[in-house]
């Protein structure tokens, strides 16, 4: 680009600023409108105009007529549909015809031609900032902000410490009780029968077909009426029976199913999402929210998804009549991991 | 989401007669059952159970085995029951398009009675679940029903029964304007890859329950307008960037323009 | 020339009208001095173009937002007090669930006008952070947040921040099922945090979760601390954007000194005005035919169930598709504490996106050393390198969004969840690079056609014959005013690596030197003089 003209770098920048550049031509002609020139076209835009202000007015009222019209028949659910239509759109029609309208006026009979404004640097001018260094000199000359250290020192400490008690105030926002003794606890025990979401019916293991998957909560989760969702968010469960000879179980759990049936937490070891997608075939259990995959044949390992540790694995055995029993609560925290949970 | 071509709403009457040809077909009497499923003991008309062994000869054996004893192409059907049958072949779901990640459901292939002559046929190789009671397939609680569904069916099926993903390409599909027997079939044979909800997990009267809250669903619409495929937040936000946010960029235009 | 620089005297008028309100204006103004605000302001200078409208879309969709929630109020209930429904909708009839929830199902069945403000309420908020994605994306790839409005671009920042907080309180007030679900998965996330995770989740819920106290803790950030600091953040905003004037696009006459426009009273303000009705319009229109969040479906909240196609809003997705790209297994046990790394890398990850997307004009400026004040919109093919960066911010972020709904992709394009995971995981990765060198090529082409129609004219597709025998297209020439508006754009260059004073270079000035190098070392100059002369000659 041998015809370019000649280029100076600003200085500490990557801009260049260089000569010969083409001049700004000014402003274009005066774009005209056939409504600058045509008065009737004027006029009868004008008409059209206040047509739809009336017609936006109408529609208000109309809008108003018709919630009383088509009232709500509770346990109708057409007429709560035909309600919300129908205001609704005669509310979204008066808006629509006055928003146009206004639009409308604006770009046809206002003043068309664009206006210009210099614009300044956005700093003050020098003897604004001259004016502002002044005070500033004149306010700690006055005060002896920067004479008196002591006095400034010991303000700028108190109002350190001043937010403090803020901070113990908020304590209380939980109760006293160790959160880490909590999450490692359910409400499973040992002879604590497994019954089903939601009826509460205890389960006996010869009603449990293979293939099925049943849906678990403890028998006595009713028993706790402050905390009944807080502990059902731990201890809700996941019973399936298998073929035994799909399940491949290791020395320590071979006692924890019962022929074939085995209990999972259902709360997802990445963040907690019930983890239910149980497909009787391949014994994968899938958790929707985050797509995370279990093996129920393989003590539930994760195949698939960034979940990290397989599903709590709940010791069932059955009881004197049958019923299917925990052995005991779950051996590790459920749920989502947290720092304190080995611990 | 898959989309099917649904079959026409059946006449009220149809379920009604269905059963009467089941009955029929079973012999007029199989099991009233107390909390159990049903189980056809008695023998059913020979010719019908004839034709249907026929029929499955041509058009199941080669996958299913002549006797249904299963082949490496097809499990054996032996103690699936007539329900079973009814489920998959009346749903069009068998015969099997082609290999997939599984049955799909596509128009039905067979008659109403040629489909009955296979499940009878089917439901003599071994005791299985047969065709339900009238009583069980509507009239049921729906309010129990959407809890029931909720925790039991929702994790798959979406709790407006829209469907959803499972693993390696399977899904689970749209129910909507499901015939209340294949419904309540699903529950108790649990094709394919659903478990199993047997009558002792889920009572009959319980999967009536189900049966009414998706009938609800049917028959009640969308309250708040076009439901975008009842697929929750994601519809809604590819609509409000897509015509809300497009509509209001399109006005801007409009509105910025030159007049002439 | 009929561009006037001073307004003209307003028409006189004596009627009724006019002395009335010269009345009320006079009593105002003799005890506000209103006066001073309405010459100061009155005729301010606002620029014409359709991307500059989209704040305005948020600011609107906000108003709507207040509104409708104000209505919501009188009637919902943030209370997880346990309830007994009682109310019209059959399947839910007799089923146990909380205050906040049954409340919200009044609304929705038995207060007539209740389900439609309450979609509008939630269309109205999805539009208003999608309308501040689309005005910060207008904003960035058009450099408006140069110097002097680097501050103001940090506080749109916020305010995109607080509306995504603003629609995640929001959207966990029903109690349903599935903001319950979401909530839960907020808490798994919380919980990650080494050391003081644990502890912030018992604080926010009072004890474990869910408890009974996150819904009205959730409803005090939703209607009163999140509305006030956005309504805070607005006001600075509209101050600043007042105090810098707004940019405009070049063209002729418009220059760095200058703004061109319609003045605020009349004209803009019937735009404005009439444009508030139009969003308005729109999204009533919108909610009164299109369902939003059916909450009725989903049932009460419950730690047990779940439903297929559980989602955060858009806004929040690309969070969740985030957390399920991590693959298997990452967590491990260190100094006796459980490090989960599939959380704790997604929220860095997220968190130093965010940080990139708030502080990208003090990087530029920085890698600039641009000190001059910019007021025109660059047009974004004349700042290459910076509109493919912003391509490829944009293609993780769609990466990232399109993975929240993996199981829908898989579900409608029949193929498996695995393998649009994997698709989705390799495109994290390669897909910023391959959007930042495609955008850059385009950028660069497209200011090479420009140069080319600058200097030559446009291809009229008309071919003649010369007298030589020789077949020739010709070329339409430019007028001025269209050249100008395809010349006029600022120049940059790599910096020289010099020797500072002491002789040295220093390792910062290094690293300036090689991201300046990275910048500007494919460039396009704008045609000059010399060059349109020499052009016009052949």
């Amino acid at each position: 680009m041998a015809e370019s003209g000649k280029k100076v770098a600003l200085k500490g920048s990557s801009a260049v600023e260089r000569s010969g550049r083409i001049d700004n031509p000014g402003f274009e002609p005066a774009h005209q409108r056939v409504h600058d020139v045509n008065p009737d076209k004027a006029a009868s835009a004008e008409r059209g105009i206040s047509l739809l202000f009336l017609l936006s007015g109408l529609l208000s009222v109309t809008a108003f007529v018709l919630y009383f019209l088509f009232p709500i028949v509770p346990g109708d659910l057409w007429t709560v549909r035909i309600s919300t239509l129908l205001v609704g759109v005669a509310i979204a029609a008066s808006l629509l015809t006055l928003g146009v309208g206004v639009v409308h006026w604006a770009k046809t009979l206002m003043h068309g031609h664009e206006l210009v404004e210099e614009r300044h640097e956005t700093r003050g001018d020098e003897p604004t900032r001259a004016r502002a260094v002044e005070i500033f000199q004149e306010a700690n000359a006055e005060s002896g902000w920067t004479r008196r250290r002591l006095l400034r020192n010991s303000l700028i400490t108190a109002l350190v410490a001043f937010p403090v008690p803020a901070i113990a105030l908020f304590r209380d926002l939980a109760p006293a009780a160790d959160p880490v003794e909590a999450l490692k606890h359910t409400i499973w025990r040992a002879g604590t029968r497994l019954a089903r979401d939601p009826s509460g019916t205890p389960i006996k293991a010869s009603e449990i077909t293979i293939g099925s998957a049943v849906h678990v909560i403890p028998e006595n989760l009713d028993t706790y009426e402050e905390t009944f969702l807080n502990e059902k968010a731990k201890a809700a469960v996941l019973l399936m029976r298998l073929d035994p000879a799909d399940l491949n179980i290791s020395e320590e759990r071979k006692d924890w199913s019962y022929d074939g049936i085995v209990a999972y937490s259902k709360i997802c070891t990445h963040v907690g999402c019930p983890v239910a997608l149980y497909e009787q075939q391949t014994h994968h259990l899938l958790c929707p929210c985050h797509q995370s995959q279990f093996d129920v044949s393989n003590e539930c390992a994760v195949i698939f998804g960034p979940a990290a540790r397989p599903l709590p694995q709940l010791p069932i055995s059955v009881d004197a009549e049958g019923y299917l029993v925990a052995q005991s609560d779950f051996l590790e925290p459920v749920g989502p991991s947290f720092w304190e949970r080995n611990q | 989401m898959a989309t099917y071509p649904r079959r026409g709403r059946r006449h009220p009457l149809a379920a009604i007669a269905l059963l009467l040809i089941g009955l029929f077909a079973s012999g007029g009497a199989y099991a009233l059952f107390t909390g159990t499923a049903t189980a056809a003991d008695t023998v059913p008309p020979a010719a019908q159970v004839e034709n249907g062994k026929a029929l499955f000869a041509a058009n199941c054996a080669s996958c299913h085995g002549l006797s249904a004893e299963g082949t490496a192409a097809g499990p054996s059907l032996v103690g699936v029951g007539a329900l079973a049958v009814e489920f998959q072949v009346g749903t069009g779901r068998m015969p099997m398009a082609g290999s997939g990640p599984q049955a799909e459901k596509k128009p039905v292939q067979f008659a109403q009675d040629e489909i009955d002559a296979m499940a009878a046929w089917v439901a003599t190789l071994a005791p299985g679940p047969g065709l339900p009671d009238n009583r069980f397939l509507s009239g049921g609680n729906e309010s129990n029903g959407a809890e029931l569904f909720r925790v039991n069916c929702a994790m798959c099926h979406n709790v407006a029964g829209a469907g959803g993903a499972l693993t390696e390409g399977k899904f689970a599909p749209n129910l909507h304007d499901i015939d209340p027997v294949h419904i309540y079939a699903a529950m108790v044979t649990g094709p394919q890859n659903m478990p199993v909800f047997s009558d002792m997990n889920i009572t009959p009267e319980e999967k009536r329950d189900i049966i009414a809250y998706l009938k609800w669903m049917d028959e009640n619409g969308s309250v708040g307008g076009l439901d975008l495929g009842a697929l929750g937040p994601v519809s809604e936000g590819l609509f409000v960037w897509i015509f809300a946010l497009g509509g209001l960029v399109a006005i801007t235009i409009w509105l910025t323009a030159k007049s002439n | 020339m009929t561009v006037a620089t001073k307004s003209k005297p307003a028409r006189q008028s004596s009627g009724t009208g006019m002395r009335f309100v010269g009345g009320v204006a006079n009593y105002l103004d003799e005890r506000t001095s209103i006066s001073t605000a309405v010459k100061a302001l009155g005729r301010k200078i606002f620029p014409d173009h359709w991307s500059f409208m989209l704040g305005e879309i948020a600011l609107y969709s906000f108003v709507i937002i207040l509104l409708s929630g104000t209505f919501l109020t009188l009637f919902y209930d943030p209370s997880m007090t346990e309830v007994h429904y009682d109310g019209s909708y059959v399947p839910l009839k007799g089923i146990h669930m909380s205050a906040a929830y049954s409340s919200t199902l009044n609304i929705t069945f038995d207060i007539r006008g209740g389900l439609l403000m309450r979609q509008v309420h939630h269309w109205a908020a999805l539009l208003f952070v999608a309308a501040i994605g689309l005005h910060m994306l207008r904003v960035f790839f058009t450099g408006a947040f140069r110097k002097p409005r680097e501050i103001n671009w940090v506080v749109g920042f916020l305010l995109f921040i607080m509306a995504m907080a603003e629609g995640f309180t929001g959207y966990s007030l029903p109690d349903d099922l599935l903001s319950g679900n979401g909530l839960r998965i907020i808490d798994g996330m919380i919980k990650a945090v080494p050391g003081a995770g644990l502890w912030i989740s018992y604080l926010l819920f009072g004890g474990e979760f869910p408890g009974d106290d996150v819904i009205p803790r959730l409803y005090m950030l939703h209607i009163m601390l999140l509305p006030a600091i956005v309504i805070a953040l607005i006001a600075v905003h509209l101050v600043l954007l007042i105090v810098n004037k707004h940019t405009q696009f070049a063209g002729p006459g418009r220059t760095e000194e200058n703004v061109v426009g319609s003045p605020i009273l009349a004209v803009f303000a019937a735009k404005a005005g009439g444009f508030f009705f139009l969003v308005f319009g729109v999204t009533m229109l919108i909610a009164s035919l299109v369902t939003i969040n059916p909450i009725w479906s989903y049932g009460p909240y419950d730690p047990s169930p779940v439903s297929a196609g559980t989602q955060p809003d858009w806004y929040i997705g690309f969070a969740d598709g985030m957390l399920r790209l991590i693959p298997s297994g990452w967590e491990f046990e260190v100094l006796g504490g459980t490090l989960s790394l599939n959380l704790i890398v997604p929220i860095v990850v997220l968190m130093v996106f965010l940080g990139l997307v708030a502080f990208y004009p003090f990087f530029e400026a920085w890698v600039t050393g641009d000190k001059r004040e910019h007021h025109i919109a660059e047009r974004p093919r004349n700042a290459p390198t910076r509109t493919a960066i912003g391509a490829a911010g944009v293609a993780f972020y769609a990466v990232l969004w399109a993975a929240a709904s993996s199981d829908l992709i898989a579900t409608h394009f029949r193929t498996t969840i695995e393998g649009v995971i994997l698709t989705l995981q390799i495109l994290l990765i390669v897909g910023p690079f391959i959007a930042f060198w495609l955008t850059k090529k385009m950028a660069l082409a497209l200011q090479r056609k420009d140069r080319e129609v600058v200097l030559h004219g446009y291809e009229s597709s008309r071919i003649v014959r010369l007298p030589g025998g020789e077949y020739r297209e010709i070329h339409t020439p430019l007028d001025d005013f269209e050249k100008w508006r395809l010349v006029s754009f600022d120049e940059f260059e790599p910096i020289v690596l010099r020797p500072n004073d002491r002789g040295r270079i220093t390792l910062s000035a290094r690293a300036k030197a090689s991201v300046s190098k990275f910048y500007f070392e494919d460039r396009i100059a704008p045609v000059t003089k010399p060059e349109l002369e020499s052009a016009s000659q052949h």
